[in-house]
């Protein structure tokens, strides 16, 4: 009988981004504030 | 009891009013999504985060500038601005100098290394050893002249004056030096080839 070399199906890979991405930004998020002046527009990170 | 699914316009609504929860949820929500979508176009892990974080503090920015206005369509917003930051990316990578020998052009056809390989250095110097040989096989006079011309690159007026004979018996010498070694390269079949 004929053997069969069937393409193994590759591991699928977690696609996800790391949790520290994820934390960064939502960090990032709290942190950054836009103040309005006279039309202007500016960020500023508070810590 | 059914939890109620909160719509992304919402969400984005509630962050932009500065509900900060509203972001986790949005950004857990559409992580693997976008996350999958910048890796399909980069094939590269750390790549692929470095884009999906500057994906969303454009997102973050872009909200709190109170810039958003396309209500309802959030996640496709968000993956074209991964999209462009993938093309971005790209784009930088290309400015990069990289060696491309795919063309029809070859680099190799107008660059070649000039100095020997051992195979042509060892020739090089059997060939050299040889013709000293054969130098050494002709008369004194042929040789002199010889050694003057080849060796020590003076002018035959120079040799004519160092040997004291006439500019042309110093040329019928060099002729008959030349003459002579073929004549010896012949009858001993030397190959002098480099």
């Amino acid at each position: 009988m004929a053997k069969i070399y069937s393409q193994k199906t590759p591991k699928t890979i977690d696609l996800q981004p790391k949790d520290e991405t994820i934390s960064f930004l939502l960090n990032y998020s709290k942190a950054l504030s836009v103040i309005n002046y006279n039309k202007l527009k500016f960020e500023a990170l508070l810590n | 009891m059914k939890k109620k699914l909160i719509q992304d316009a919402e969400l984005v609504s509630n962050y932009i009013n500065g509900d900060e929860a509203a972001l986790s949820v949005l950004v857990h929500r559409h992580k693997q999504k976008i996350y999958s979508f910048i890796y399909s176009k980069v094939y590269d892990r750390d790549i692929t985060e470095d884009i999906f974080q500057d994906t969303f503090i454009k997102v973050i920015k872009t909200l709190k500038r109170g810039k958003y206005n396309e209500e309802g369509k959030f996640l496709p917003w968000v993956m074209r601005i991964a999209h462009n930051l993938v093309i971005d990316h790209f784009r930088k990578n290309n400015r990069m100098p990289k060696f491309d020998n795919s063309g029809e052009f070859s680099i190799f056809s107008v660059l070649k290394d000039s100095s020997l390989n051992a195979e042509k250095s060892i020739i090089k110097e059997q060939v050299e050893s040889d013709v000293r040989r054969i130098i050494e096989e002709l008369p004194e006079d042929q040789k002199n002249v010889l050694m003057m011309r080849i060796y020590q690159d003076m002018s035959f007026k120079e040799i004519s004056e160092r040997t004291g004979v006439s500019i042309n018996t110093a040329l019928g010498r060099m002729r008959y030096a030349l003459i002579n070694m073929r004549k010896v390269i012949e009858q001993n079949n030397i190959v002098l080839t480099n």
